[in-house]
């Protein structure tokens, strides 16, 4: 039986719960307002949407019938893991169905020989390396939100962190996934070995968006925890002179596992907070980290001193114990959500440039600030060019957010121009979709369409994000959705 | 396929036009891996040369057809080099060439194969479109990934026009450990042991004897101390190892060796087989009862299975071992009917691809058709 896309909607949509009560008990089926309310929007709360309804699957079949019941019905459905993105990814589709992942919170596998983790995909990325830690084993992604995110959510947003220079972000720890196609079919794409014959199927499913289907069992690749750590804090009277410092670690042939700055308004931000309690005449701190065996960290020591001397920095601050390495990542780590006390709103963009035009970066960002009277803090991922401008606002006034989407829309752009791009790490999601066609080209955007419409010619997984509106009717082969014909949802 | 009927397109708009006028379209880069390009009718030779090349972005663009060798003294110049460390780089390997087949080199143990340092790709595909995917910055959450897909795809999506790729630092010095253990089982419970252990080894690979090469890269002032710590840990696991310490040129040759397959004896075809350090003892004993004469190297710390096999060993015995591990197999020289033997997983995904990037099968012929 398929589902008739003419078919009265009200009905249909009776139908389809009707079904999907015979896959969940009528607790783990979430309609009324109340239980919806939570899953209406995700990290960048500037975005919402109200689904049908939200499941809370258990096991991998329950996702798989789940999926195929969508296809059935034309349902469109969005995987969600804990709804920490910052980019609007995990935003539901109006009226479409949310398939909460949290439950699937297992470790099936775990092969300390092997380096090896096989992970359902809501478990919290900070649970798999607590899970390893016995055999000093570790998973190196390590997104800010690493204690709340899902690894579900990791893996369609290839997310990163602040240790990405040295190893990467989630594709390049994921060996092999498991997953069921927007129709229903299970593919295993990779395996459990490091090497691989044939094309890279198993990246090519990280960072989709969802727009490929939903992760069912996620092959990690495990890392031996660096035996030291030395974290070293350096202040300086410029932003530019942080950047610059960079630059030169870069030189002296160093590889830190992270180089990360603040600036003024972040640390305020932080201080504010946590009480991180950074030099107070500071216009920007850098934070580095050496890692490796303590042989080698000993040696590479003096080395990054005399660089960090050389840059210019007027106070150096290196981590005496584990607590006090711990105490400077969490200012770090919370400066996000620090931002939240002294603004009540905020953007964050992620933005990449080439770390040779950071300082210009900064300094045009400055500018715009200026312009347009919004104030920026600026955290960034400085190893990597991958700048995080908190832009912030005040979304009672009339008005504001407008302003500084705007504004952020100034800073992808100088991104773009600088030859960078629009997302280091947060992804396209929602938010950046616009500014996709203009990091790549109009055929490059063309060939993205049809590559989803080839996986899911209905587009029925996490509709409406990655790409930006579709213009080609040529793609839209089918007839829309009965609730969209209604103009109750919409496509893009 | 002789060598004057092939075209050698000098940039992208001619290699569109070949590829939208031509059918059965099989590329080579050098030709270094014959049991991919043979009966190839298009030569990146012609796209061939370093693009962009900033040594503080840690990044490179070069053309398809450009040399390994030429990239490698372009990185070693920079105090930089390839963190994948792509094999058959003196054989005249290409860039294209190494991208397409996916192939790493025992360097790779360290921080990743050559999908972990992709970047970006500008490829023409089989309608003869210029595509570009992925960036030219360290960091890209953007588009669909495409450079990790073509990455192994053995011309099956296109034809590869520019890569960029992320590079890294050069360790001040290399130092190799070779350590003789009694045996293949405590070779390789050792090699177990050091790939858990927190060394951070550039290589780690495992001959069939029980021999086990090791190396460190790092400042010079750590060697010493970190020397004498795997040396402990090799003789925890067997007291009466013999362990030899090289450096110089004498460490550079052990690698080049095994980068260059130069352990392939003549006439041998040589095949490799992603597998886990868990199936290292299944796999020998695979070979012993399969009866044919074989050389062989465990590498990346038991993750690949780089067999030699003299021609008259058929594809047969190569599938049945396949089977027998589950795992697939690339051969990388020698005659075969399709190279990528075994199993093969997620189809019903990369036939949804392969409808975008080949809809018109021109590329059919290539190795995975």
């Amino acid at each position: 039986m398929s589902a008739e896309p003419d078919s009265a909607s009200a009905q249909n949509i009776t139908a389809f719960f009707a079904e999907l009560s015979r896959i969940y008990s009528a607790d783990r089926i979430l309609t009324n307002n109340a239980q919806l309310a939570p899953y209406e929007s995700d990290g960048l709360t500037c975005f919402r949407a109200r689904p049908c309804g939200v499941v809370l699957p258990e096991t991998q079949q329950e996702v798989i019938d789940t999926v195929r019941l969508c296809h059935r019905f034309e349902m469109p459905f969005i995987a969600r893991g804990s709804g920490t993105s910052l980019s609007g990814g995990a935003v539901p589709i109006e009226n479409g169905l949310v398939i909460a992942m949290n439950r699937m919170n297992k470790i099936l596998d775990y092969d300390a020989e092997q380096l090896t983790a096989v992970v359902e995909p809501g478990v919290i990325n900070l649970k798999v390396s607590q899970h390893v830690a016995g055999d000093r084993l570790y998973y190196a992604p390590d997104p800010s939100s690493g204690p709340v995110c899902t690894i579900g959510g990791n893996v369609a947003f290839n997310s990163g962190g602040a240790h990405c220079l040295k190893y990467g972000m989630t594709s390049n720890h994921v060996l092999g996934i498991k997953a069921v196609l927007p129709d229903g079919e299970i593919v295993n794409l990779g395996g459990d070995s490091l090497e691989s014959v044939g094309q890279d199927l198993t990246g090519m499913f990280i960072g989709s968006e969802g727009l490929f289907g939903v992760a069912l069992e996620v092959t990690l690749r495990l890392l031996p925890k660096p035996e030291k750590y030395y974290t070293l804090q350096a202040a300086y009277d410029s932003l530019e002179k942080a950047g610059n410092a960079v630059a030169m670690v870069v030189a002296s042939g160093l590889l830190p596992g992270a180089m990360e700055i603040m600036d003024r308004l972040s640390m305020d931000a932080a201080d504010a907070a946590i009480g991180a309690g950074y030099p107070q005449d500071a216009a920007a701190v850098l934070i580095v980290e050496l890692e490796g065996t303590t042989d080698e960290v000993e040696a590479e020591m003096p080395l990054l001193h005399s660089v960090i001397e050389e840059s210019g920095a007027y106070i150096v601050e290196a981590a005496k114990d584990d607590a006090h390495r711990t105490k400077i990542w969490t200012g770090r780590k919370s400066a996000f959500s620090a931002v939240g006390r002294l603004s009540p709103d905020f953007i964050v963009q992620d933005g990449v440039v080439p770390r040779t035009r950071l300082a210009e970066a900064l300094a045009e960002i400055e500018r715009l600030s200026g312009e347009y009277g919004i104030r920026v803090a600026n955290v960034f991922h400085a190893g990597d060019g991958n700048l995080h401008p908190l832009v912030m606002f005040d979304g009672r006034e009339e008005g504001a957010l407008h302003k500084a989407e705007e504004l952020s829309g100034e800073i992808i752009r100088l991104c773009i121009r600088l030859g960078g791009s629009i997302t280091g790490e947060h992804g396209v999601g929602l938010e950046k979709r616009m500014y996709l066609g203009e990091m790549y080209g109009e055929d490059d955007i063309e060939f993205m369409h049809r590559l989803q419409h080839a996986v899911d010619p209905q587009k029925l997984a996490n509709r409406g994000k990655k790409l930006p509106a579709a213009t080609a009717p040529a793609l839209l082969t089918r007839g829309a959705h009965p609730l969209e014909k209604q103009g109750v949802i919409f496509r893009d | 396929m002789t060598t004057s009927s092939m075209h050698r397109p000098a940039n992208i708009e001619e290699l569109q036009d070949f590829v939208r006028a031509s059918q059965n379209i099989r590329v080579c880069g050098a030709g270094t891996k014959p049991s991919l390009s043979s009966g190839a009718i298009v030569s990146t030779s012609g796209m061939s040369g370093i693009l962009e090349y900033e040594p503080s972005e840690y990044t490179f663009t070069a053309l398809a057809g450009t040399p390994l060798s030429e990239i490698r003294d372009a990185l070693a110049e920079n105090g930089q080099l390839f963190p994948f460390d792509p094999p058959l780089v003196e054989a005249g390997a290409t860039l294209g060439g190494t991208t397409a087949s996916g192939l790493s080199g025992p360097g790779r143990f360290r921080y990743g194969g050559i999908r972990d340092f992709i970047l970006g790709v500008k490829m023409v595909t089989g309608e003869g479109r210029a595509v570009f995917g992925g960036g030219k910055v360290v960091k890209n959450a953007a588009g669909f990934d495409i450079p990790k897909l073509v990455t192994g795809s053995l011309g099956r999506l296109g034809v590869l026009v520019e890569l960029t790729f992320k590079v890294f630092p050069i360790p001040e010095t290399w130092t190799t450990i070779r350590a003789d253990f009694r045996g293949l089982d405590t070779g390789n419970l050792a090699m177990i042991r050091l790939a858990m252990a927190q060394e951070e080894l550039q290589c780690l690979d495992l001959e069939p004897s029980g021999r086990l090469w090791l190396r460190l890269g790092g400042l010079s002032a750590a060697v010493d101390g970190r020397v004498d710590r795997v040396r402990k840990l090799l003789q925890q696991v067997d007291a009466g190892v013999n362990v030899e310490v090289l450096s110089g040129t004498d460490d550079v040759h052990v690698w080049d060796d095994a980068r260059e397959f130069r352990w392939v004896p003549e006439n041998y075809q040589l095949i490799k087989l992603p597998v886990s350090s868990a199936q290292v003892v299944t796999a020998e004993q695979l070979l012993t009862e399969a009866g044919f004469e074989s050389a062989r190297r465990y590498s990346v710390g038991g993750n690949v299975l780089w067999l030699a096999i003299p021609e008259s060993v058929g594809s047969d015995e190569v599938d049945r071992l396949c089977q027998q591990l589950g795992r697939p197999a690339l051969a990388l020289t020698g005659s075969w009917s399709d190279p990528q033997r075994g199993p093969r997983q997620g189809q019903a995904f990369a036939e949804r691809l392969l409808t975008v990037f080949d809809p018109d099968s021109r590329f059919e012929t290539a190795a995975t058709a």
